[in-house]
């Protein structure tokens, strides 16, 4: 009797989770695996896709230095948001932590919220607040006294670097955030009575601590950014490409969809091993703090 | 614990000016009274809002959106909710594989999910079609839906299933009585934030629809790259304010700052 039950319950799982893995191996696997394939069949203007084994797109990729610039933009951009909402995000989660409980969840509630706002919507209002010459951050910088002349933003990597950064930064301030939880507030009084300064416990106490945390965050705001289609697309305009907005192109205007799928592959892969690689560097090296 | 110094408190002003002000200055040059782009200066007008009336594919892809996500964020559930409840009560071979499936859809590229799903539904003939839409929405919000159903499913208190089963129910009368009223906070959240998901992608949906299928996102997408008018900021302050609803919603129910933060989702 109780055999049966247990095979009942070892079956069960199974039984509940069928129905997901099948559409998961049905609309999710097999399309990336013809995804991949795609990257290898031949193409040309007036004969469409020839589904043949070649090396052509991807020898293409490796040759032609336009798909190197490109690949190096999309990284220099992803590499560069990634520093920016460090910078600003982490010293943020720090001070958001240290305010009383009221304020503490309603400036939480500010700055995570985007997140969940339209990318169309909030890339929209950069490209409002660059606008031409006279956009409104250009009027403002100069009234500042920051600069003499107007710089230009939109169409060009500040501009897209810029947003990008105002798009990625809830992630940054949530993973830091998350780490700022583990952190024993005991721990920084007591190097305050044994004679630390407040910048001593910032770079003695709190840094090594939230490190992972601003690690993790920067993992997600890099693959993030190096894959990002909305902002680059309507910040950079149509001349500056990135990975994404070139895959875009080569699918809906040249309609080179093979080549589209070897840019598209690249880009996954080179994502998931960068991934991968840098989680387990940061487990190994801050094992003691994910245990 | 010590308190923000002034400095802290300048930067964090700084910081949430620049949170902010993107969004702010969308919803803001909505209401302005002129023809072109500027600040509502001379008073606030809905003269954009009524423009809205006179472009009828707006209108028709905030249905498309609005339909699309409520479907395929519910088919999501029809998957997610037994997997979640596999996952949260079995162990068994293969249950950190699954979840890990299960959850890729968060780490795979967009942009790659739309040319494999482009892919995909053209040559199986349904490129275009609604029901495409459907099918790749399904997976992308399926993450979402199956995290906010697991942290329910892993803190419900199963005393109450026992006691149910030892009044004589069994399968469907359990689940349907006792397993769902218990778990539909998190099943719920689970919807509106896999909707919110659903309603504000882009970046997949760009690749799969055709006219007459297009997406709020995408039409606007769409719309931007030829030119850039106070139009499409009117239309964005509505989808702001959609959103806004579904996240009043989710804080209601379940804690907007539980979603966000993640919590629970291992289960403590």
């Amino acid at each position: 009797m109780s055999a049966v039950a247990e095979e009942r319950s070892a079956r069960a799982p199974w039984a509940l989770t069928a129905p997901a893995l099948m559409l998961f191996v049905g609309v999710l696997l097999i399309p990336l695996a013809m995804t991949v394939m795609l990257s290898f069949h031949d193409w040309g203007q007036y004969k469409g896709i020839e589904p043949v084994f070649i090396l052509k797109n991807w020898h293409e990729i490796a040759t032609d230095p336009y798909y190197a610039e490109m690949f190096w933009r999309t990284f220099r951009i992803a590499i560069l948001t990634t520093l920016l909402t460090a910078l600003l995000g982490a010293p943020e989660a720090y001070i958001l932590n240290r305010m009383s409980g009221r304020w503490k969840s309603f400036f939480l509630l500010v700055i995570l919220g985007p997140l969940l706002i339209s990318v169309v919507a909030r890339t929209l209002g950069w490209a409002l607040l660059f606008g031409g010459n006279n956009g409104l951050v250009n009027k403002l910088l100069m009234s500042l006294g920051v600069m003499r002349s107007p710089i230009p933003f939109m169409f060009t990597e500040t501009g897209m670097i810029i947003a990008l950064a105002h798009v990625m930064m809830p992630f940054m301030v949530l993973s830091v955030w998350a780490a700022l939880q583990r952190l024993d507030p005991q721990i920084e009084n007591a190097a305050m009575s044994l004679g630390a300064g407040p910048a001593t416990i910032i770079r003695r106490i709190i840094m090594p601590q939230i490190m992972p945390g601003v690690l993790s965050g920067a993992i997600i705001v890099f693959s993030l950014s190096a894959s990002a289609f909305a902002t680059p697309a309507i910040i950079g305009g149509r001349r500056l490409k990135v990975a994404a907005t070139l895959a875009y192109d080569e699918f809906l205007n040249t309609l080179n969809w093979p080549l589209g799928a070897a840019v598209a592959t690249l880009l996954l892969v080179a994502l998931v091993l960068i991934v991968v690689g840098s989680n387990a560097l940061i487990e190994r090296r801050y094992a003691e703090v994910f245990r | 614990m010590r308190r923000n110094g002034p400095l802290a408190l300048i930067f964090h002003t700084f910081f949430v000016i620049v949170m902010v002000a993107p969004i702010l200055v969308v919803c803001l040059v909505a209401f302005t009274p002129e023809g072109f782009l500027s600040l509502p200066t001379n008073g606030f007008s809905l003269r954009w809002f009524k423009t809205i009336a006179n472009y009828p594919e707006f209108i028709h892809a905030f249905w498309v959106s609005l339909g699309l996500g409520a479907l395929s964020s519910f088919v999501a559930l029809l998957f997610a909710v037994p997997a979640a409840l596999a996952i949260a009560r079995y162990r068994f071979r293969g249950r950190d594989a699954l979840a890990a499936l299960f959850l890729s859809p968060l780490m795979i590229p967009h942009v790659v999910l739309g040319i494999a799903f482009l892919r995909f539904f053209t040559s199986a003939g349904l490129g275009g079609s609604f029901a495409a839409l459907i099918i790749a929405h399904v997976i992308i919000v399926f993450p979402f839906a199956l995290r906010l159903t697991l942290a329910a499913a892993t803190g419900m208190d199963r005393t109450v299933e026992i006691a149910a089963v030892s009044l004589g129910a069994g399968g469907w009368t359990l689940f349907r009585r006792v397993t769902l009223p218990l778990i539909l906070p998190g099943v719920i959240s689970g919807w509106a934030l896999a909707f919110i998901q659903s309603f504000d992608d882009l970046t997949m949906t760009v690749f799969l629809a055709a006219p007459g299928t297009e997406t709020l996102p995408v039409r606007m997408f769409l719309y931007i790259q030829d030119n850039i008018d106070p139009l499409v900021t009117s239309v964005s302050a509505c989808v702001i304010a959609v959103t806004m609803t579904a996240l009043i919603l989710l804080d209601r129910f379940y804690g907007l700052d539980r979603v966000l933060a993640g919590k629970g989702d291992t289960g403590r």
